[in-house]
């Protein structure tokens, strides 16, 4: 028999409780890393979620290698050999320029830098918050993956890892809001801050004084401060030097070299012990937050 | 618990499902942003038909699912979810006399309370303010009410919870 009126407690007493909690939960794990044992946990259970989600563009692309014509092949197979070639014969002389290095670094008595490893990851393509760049990968804390590693795709730096999984990664985009990263000028060795915007084709260099030397087309790469990423990576092309009367500084906008939006692959480092702090800086990743005083631009 | 109040369970359970996995299906860039609330149009349709069972709590549990699974702040859909989950088992009884369409716009309503809960949030833990693109699934979802709200009313006739 069900009874005729509603028992239990009120709808507005459970909606009080439901909001501390929610408020508390929000203010933890925005501002601390105490919750980060519960989401791994629960997004273990919730992976058939995210796997069932992948499927159709999984299956859509198997499908698609299948159906593929023959010309189609041809051609790409040429186009591949022809990478190829010009590849093998930079290699030819990459790997007569890393002998030399190591004969110069041995005469200045410096420690050579050991190649980095690297694991290579595939994207669940599955749409996270469409206000925060962040992107899953498919290999987790079981495959040695570990909060604070870079990520990079074949044409540059991509971001960091945020969270782990047993079975998945998650990956904070470089250009997201709350992710800065040191780089400097390619060309000229300037060192500067590249501050994601939120959106998916644009950072912000922050702090150029207004005669600093940047012209557009420079290429930014790592410069390998904030012990995070590794040292001379590409990072992002400037594509806009403006000087804005009302502001202290030059604002600089450049785009990612990486393809942030279209990697199905990417590569997860780890920085071998050349950078010889790497042990004590693995912890917290330095270039998650920009430092209190450099918020004011947002 | 007898068999139909598990089976109803069951389609309570595999209806969520459906609505994480359509806020997960990947869409193409350009589209992402126009993704109707899949999972807040479940739960009012839930609230809505049968508030002893799915309330503020249920609403609660789905949020922080939906953290967990986007990748938000954790507590951020709980919030959103329970608030509206709250309006609607208050509001219930002048929204089910209407008809479908009629009932969309209060459902509109609900879905507008959701985005600007959320809107806050964002804005409270430090990200960038969206567009004003950031309201149209609002609409969307209005306009998916009365489709939602038809099929999901003759699976629930079917197996579902009475």
């Amino acid at each position: 028999m069900k009874p005729l009126f509603v028992t239990g407690s009120s709808p507005a007493l459970r909606l009080t409780v439901a909001l501390l909690l929610s408020l508390t939960l929000i203010f933890v794990d925005s501002r601390y890393r105490h919750l980060d044992f519960v989401r791994s946990t629960l997004s273990v259970a919730f992976y058939p979620i995210h796997y069932l989600a992948a499927l159709p563009p999984r299956l859509a692309r198997a499908v698609d290698g299948r159906l593929a014509s023959e010309a189609d092949l041809r051609e790409r197979n040429s186009l591949l050999e022809r990478e190829n070639l010009e590849l093998k014969s930079l290699m030819q002389t990459h790997q007569a320029l890393q002998a030399e290095n190591r004969r110069l670094r041995d005469l200045l008595g410096s420690s050579f830098k050991l190649r980095d490893r690297v694991m290579v990851a595939e994207l669940l393509e599955v749409d996270l918050d469409p206000y925060r760049q962040q992107v899953l990968v498919d290999k987790g804390a079981s495959s040695g993956i570990f909060v604070g590693q870079p990520v990079l795709d074949a044409n540059a730096v991509m971001g960091q890892v945020i969270r782990t999984s047993p079975l998945t990664a998650t990956v904070l985009l470089i250009t997201d809001a709350a992710h800065s990263l040191p780089v400097q000028v390619n060309r000229n060795g300037l060192r500067t801050v590249a501050s994601g915007s939120g959106l998916i084709n644009r950072l912000t260099l922050l702090h150029l004084a207004k005669n600093a030397d940047v012209r557009v087309g420079d290429l930014l790469v790592t410069s390998g401060l904030g012990g995070v990423f590794p040292p001379g990576y590409p990072v992002a092309r400037i594509t806009e030097v403006r000087d804005d009367p009302g502001s202290h500084f030059a604002s600089v906008i450049a785009q990612p070299t990486a393809r942030l939006d279209r990697s199905h692959e990417v590569l997860l480092v780890w920085t071998l012990p050349a950078l010889s702090r790497a042990g004590e800086l693995d912890e917290r990743p330095l270039d998650a937050a920009p430092p209190a005083g450099m918020d004011t631009s947002r | 618990m007898t068999a139909s109040e598990r089976r109803g369970t069951a389609l309570i359970l595999a209806s969520f499902g459906l609505g994480l996995l359509l806020t997960l299906l990947p869409l193409p860039h350009w589209a992402a942003e126009y993704r109707p609330q899949w999972v807040t149009l479940v739960l009012i349709f839930w609230v809505l038909s049968v508030p002893r069972r799915v309330g503020v709590f249920a609403a609660f549990a789905a949020g922080l699912v939906l953290d967990v699974v986007t990748g938000t702040v954790l507590g951020q859909h709980a919030l959103t979810l329970s608030v509206v989950g709250f309006l609607a088992v208050e509001l219930r009884q002048r929204i089910l006399p209407f008809p479908a369409w009629q009932q969309a716009l209060s459902v509109w309503v609900l879905l507008l309370v959701e985005r600007l809960l959320s809107l806050w949030i964002l804005g409270a833990t430090g990200q960038p303010t969206p567009s004003l693109d950031y309201w149209v699934p609002t609409v969307i979802g209005m306009l998916l009410w009365p489709w939602l709200l038809a099929s999901l009313e003759s699976l629930r006739e079917r197996f579902g919870p009475a």
